[in-house]
């Protein structure tokens, strides 16, 4: 990981740069309404912050906590058909059944991470992908003969907001930014916290984690929890927007996609893989038409990335604390607490 | 006085090889306890049946009277029982603070919702760690250190560091794994110094070293393995006239 | 009963291919204690070139067919190999000292990029191998066997004997043994360990381009998604046997095919990969050592 070469400098620049990029983001709606294909680059700019929120969720696990998943498009698919379950069949509006969705995708997470967890990396990877696999098998297979079979569910209303349908792009694009907004404020905080702090020695060294009083299996488990729920929630955001999900959403490219997004952007860094997101949909974007062009492009990028910069494209990380954070240390002016 | 911990035949083997063998000893509360023998005595692993990283075939471990056989290292952490490993495993990329902070993270309860939404309680709890952290690493002596990363510190400084973060976790036995290792005689002085303010703060010390000097000069009783079996037991005076010991590390006599 | 007996020789047949397959992971694994996710795209690639090959070498009507199969097995083995030479230089060698995750990131890189290649090279519908060995069947103790399934499995078993007298038997065998256990006590005893590297990346895609081969002739059609599906499975293969134990990906091979060829005719087939994906999860979680493997401790 690099560090900024002062401390408190850092999370200075961070704050600028958050400021600018939101500044950009703000304007971008209505930007849009001056250009044809505004609508279609602001659908675009949509994607992105699903697929941001898809990152930072996945981020926690793989960045913070330092598994190896690539599954995780099974949680996003837990979340998005939950909702689209609850809206088709109960009438449950979209934004409603987001705390649904984030709870059922946790607890599905916590059932199959289970008994799995223990596993040494390699052997997590191809778990992970196998577990995928196996739910999306089930979609297709209209398991509970809840999900509609390969053809998936259709007829998901939008989301609304205290009665007023989010229907248009500018609109949604706002449900989904403000979501990613949220989010980053919140994992922020996660990181400077003795849960974020937990996870990450859990990554650096389990046997030293352990050893230090971590309590490493809960926290691996914790952490697919909280990476399941906010991919959940991505879930349900992104059924109301598609209003139709079927299992070919789900696949393991997606898995892979949001995999790259994680380590291409910056394992462990928060703007890194909302960074890695923006990069992948747009080589998306750029190589539209050429499908395979762009998977080989995606390819190449990985292996380079290893052999020059494995720490990704924009590995930001915060130091956590700073010099002023610590008390001084004894013979510097004495605390006020008597008896020391 | 009952023993603070009683190590009670306990027994361990890989594959075929039996590393630790009906092994039994107790460590007196505020006592410094040695734990000396060959490359290859079972010394180790018999720590790491203590500390929980290893499950004992037969036998049984207790701590302050409860038995804390195959429980998960955490959960002996919490109990009291805190470790330092042989081969330095700090975290490497993190600062020193960071490293401190690990042991306090049992003595502190902030979950997830309160790291995301950080009531009254949460701020104090994190503040109230950084000052025990602070406390360590002064104790230790790398109170100017508190930002480096561990990487950059020295290997003595590396290995104080460690200690630094077993004590933050408030352990009423303190495990070390050859504190010495790689320390030049200067920094062994200074080693010992510690340990014996260490065992002034009410902590009992049970250590590995292969550092006789270090060894005689702290240690009040010695217990000696080889092969994975005991072979003596008593004062750094009684161990050192011990027939079976001198075998052990110079072998025997030929005529 | 003739049902059973009948899949029996299907589940052999496809087993083999399994086995020369999972061989590969297995080799690999041993001596860099590494999941090359790109073997299974080699095993395509294999399987493309093979129908390449094939096809031009019918076209030139020059080359009688006893003797083009074996130099088409020859061709496709040696070129796969040198693409699995390449692989390894390009992916692997780079990350060899790096963090586990760089290796495994940099594995599905290349996986990804060999697929997307070979898509592009190919276009994207699955093809098909020309017709060339008899489609007859043989009557074996009152059971139809297709000559092309014989012809699979003999292959198979052929190559295999011959890697384990290699492995078993010669010096760099041992070399390539003594690499797996402790990569740095060979290389005090004087083996070249880069040496060693390229000889399993040459060895492990030859099978496995093989193994793409001997699918195309028998099956008939191909497609670029086989990688994936036939890939996990050898690699449950491996595992069962014991990854980075070489008899065990043999035995672990051929019990698979066996297990799934019963099982597709007995059980559903729409949960069939599902299944497949269940049983490696099981495997992992019940007996990670596999049948043969051995169990490494950690060192604390």
């Amino acid at each position: 990981m690099s560090l900024p070469a002062a401390p408190g400098q850092g999370s200075r620049h961070l704050a600028v740069a958050y400021a600018v990029a939101a500044a950009l983001l703000a304007s971008a709606p209505f930007v849009a309404g001056w250009f044809a294909e505004g609508r279609y680059w602001l659908d675009v700019l949509n994607n992105v912050g699903l697929y941001a929120l898809l990152a930072l969720s996945l981020n926690v696990i793989l960045g913070d906590a330092g598994l190896f998943h690539m599954g995780h498009a099974a949680f996003y698919a837990v979340g998005a058909y939950t909702a689209a379950i609850l809206n088709t069949q109960h009438q449950v509006p979209v934004l409603w059944t987001l705390p649904v969705c984030a709870a059922v995708a946790a607890l599905f997470a916590l059932a199959v991470a289970r008994p799995v967890v223990h596993l040494r990396g390699d052997y997590l990877l191809i778990v992970t992908i196998g577990m995928g696999e196996i739910v999306r098998i089930a979609l297709v297979n209209d398991v509970f003969g809840l999900t509609g079979g390969a053809n998936g569910i259709t007829g998901i209303d939008r989301p609304s907001i205290l009665g007023r349908r989010i229907a248009r792009p500018q609109e949604l694009f706002w449900l989904i930014w403000g979501f990613v907004a949220l989010t980053v404020f919140l994992f922020h905080r996660l990181a400077r916290s003795r849960f974020g702090r937990a996870l990450n020695y859990l990554r650096e060294d389990e046997v030293a984690a352990e050893g230090s009083g971590v309590p490493t299996a809960r926290y691996r488990l914790m952490a697919f929890a909280l990476g399941a729920a906010w991919a959940g929630m991505a879930g349900a955001l992104f059924a109301g927007k598609a209003r139709t999900i079927s299992p070919e959403s789900f696949n393991v490219g997606e898995s892979v996609k949001i995999f790259a997004m994680v380590i291409l952007g910056g394992a462990g860094s928060i703007p890194g893989v909302i960074a890695g997101a923006a990069l992948l949909v747009g080589i998306e974007e750029g190589f539209r038409g050429f499908a395979n062009a762009r998977m080989l492009v995606v390819g190449i990028a990985m292996v380079a990335m290893m052999a020059f910069r494995p720490q990704g494209l924009f590995p930001v990380h915060l130091p956590r604390f700073r010099p002023a954070d610590l008390p001084p240390p004894p013979g510097a002016p004495p605390r006020e607490e008597p008896g020391r | 006085m009952t023993a603070i911990l009683h190590v009670e035949g306990v027994s361990k083997s890989f594959g075929g090889l039996r590393a630790v063998d009906r092994v039994s000893f107790d460590v007196p509360p505020s006592a410094i306890v040695g734990l000396i023998g060959p490359n290859g005595a079972g010394k180790t692993t018999t720590f790491n049946l203590i500390t929980g990283n290893h499950r004992p075939d037969a036998g049984a471990v207790r701590f302050e009277g409860s038995p804390i056989t195959g429980l998960r290292p955490h959960r002996i952490v919490s109990l009291g029982i805190a470790r330092t490993f042989q081969n330095i495993r700090l975290f490497q990329r993190l600062s020193a603070v960071e490293n401190v902070l690990s042991g306090r993270h049992c003595r502190t309860r902030a979950g997830l919702l309160a790291a995301m939404f950080r009531p009254p309680g949460q701020v104090r709890e994190e503040k109230e760690a950084l000052e025990r952290v602070a406390d360590e690493l002064a104790f230790v002596g790398l109170g100017g250190r508190a930002m480096e990363l561990a990487r950059n510190l020295s290997h003595g400084d590396q290995r104080r560091l460690e200690i630094a973060r077993a004590l933050a976790s408030d352990p009423r036995l303190l495990v070390l794994d050859e504190p010495a290792g790689g320390m030049n005689e200067q920094e062994t002085v200074e080693l010992a110094g510690l340990i014996g303010r260490i065992r002034a703060r009410g902590i009992t010390v049970l250590l590995i070293e292969h550092d006789m000097s270090l060894v005689m000069r702290v240690c009040e009783r010695i217990v000696v393995l080889e092969y994975g079996v005991k072979i003596a037991e008593g004062t750094p005076a009684e161990i050192q006239r011990d027939p079976k010991v001198i075998e052990a590390y110079l072998g025997t006599e030929e005529a | 009963m003739r049902l059973f007996l009948e899949q029996c020789t299907n589940g052999l047949a496809v087993g083999s291919i399994y086995a020369l397959i999972a061989l590969g992971y297995t080799m690999v694994y041993g001596v860099l204690k590494l999941i090359n996710f790109a073997h299974g795209d080699l095993f395509t690639f294999g399987a493309y070139l093979g129908m390449t090959l094939l096809a031009s070498m019918l076209a030139s009507e020059r080359v009688e067919v006893g003797l083009g199969l074996v130099l088409l097995v020859v061709m496709v083995m040696g070129l796969v190999a040198v693409l699995g030479v390449v692989l390894e230089r390009v992916a692997y060698r780079p990350v060899r000292s790096a963090p586990r995750l760089n290796a495994v990131v940099s594995a599905l890189g290349a996986s990804i990029f060999l697929q997307n290649a070979l898509m592009l090279a190919y276009g994207g519908s699955p093809q098909r191998y020309e017709e060339v060995l008899p489609q007859t069947a043989l009557s074996v103790f009152g059971l139809q066997i297709p000559v092309v399934r014989i012809a699979v499995v003999v292959a198979a078993v052929a190559m295999m004997a011959v890697l384990y007298f290699f492995v078993q038997r010669t010096r760099v065998g041992a070399a390539i043994r003594a690499t797996a256990i402790d990569p740095d006590a060979a290389r005090l005893m004087g083996i070249d360990v880069n040496r060693i590297v390229m000889l399993v990346f040459v060895v492990g895609p030859a099978l496995g381009g093989a193994a793409g081969l001997l699918v195309g002739l028998l099956y008939g059609s191909i497609s670029f998604t086989m990688g994936w599906s036939y890939g996990m499975k050898a690699f449950t293969a491996a595992i069962l046997g014991g990854i980075g134990n070489i008899p065990g990906a043999m035995l672990g091979g051929l019990l698979l095919g066996l297990v799934e060829a019963l099982g597709a005719a007995y059980l559903s087939m729409a949960w069939r990969d599902a299944i497949a994906y269940g049983v490696l999860i099981l495997i992992l979680i019940v007996r990670p050592s596999g049948l043969l493997g051995e169990r490494v401790a950690d060192k604390v």
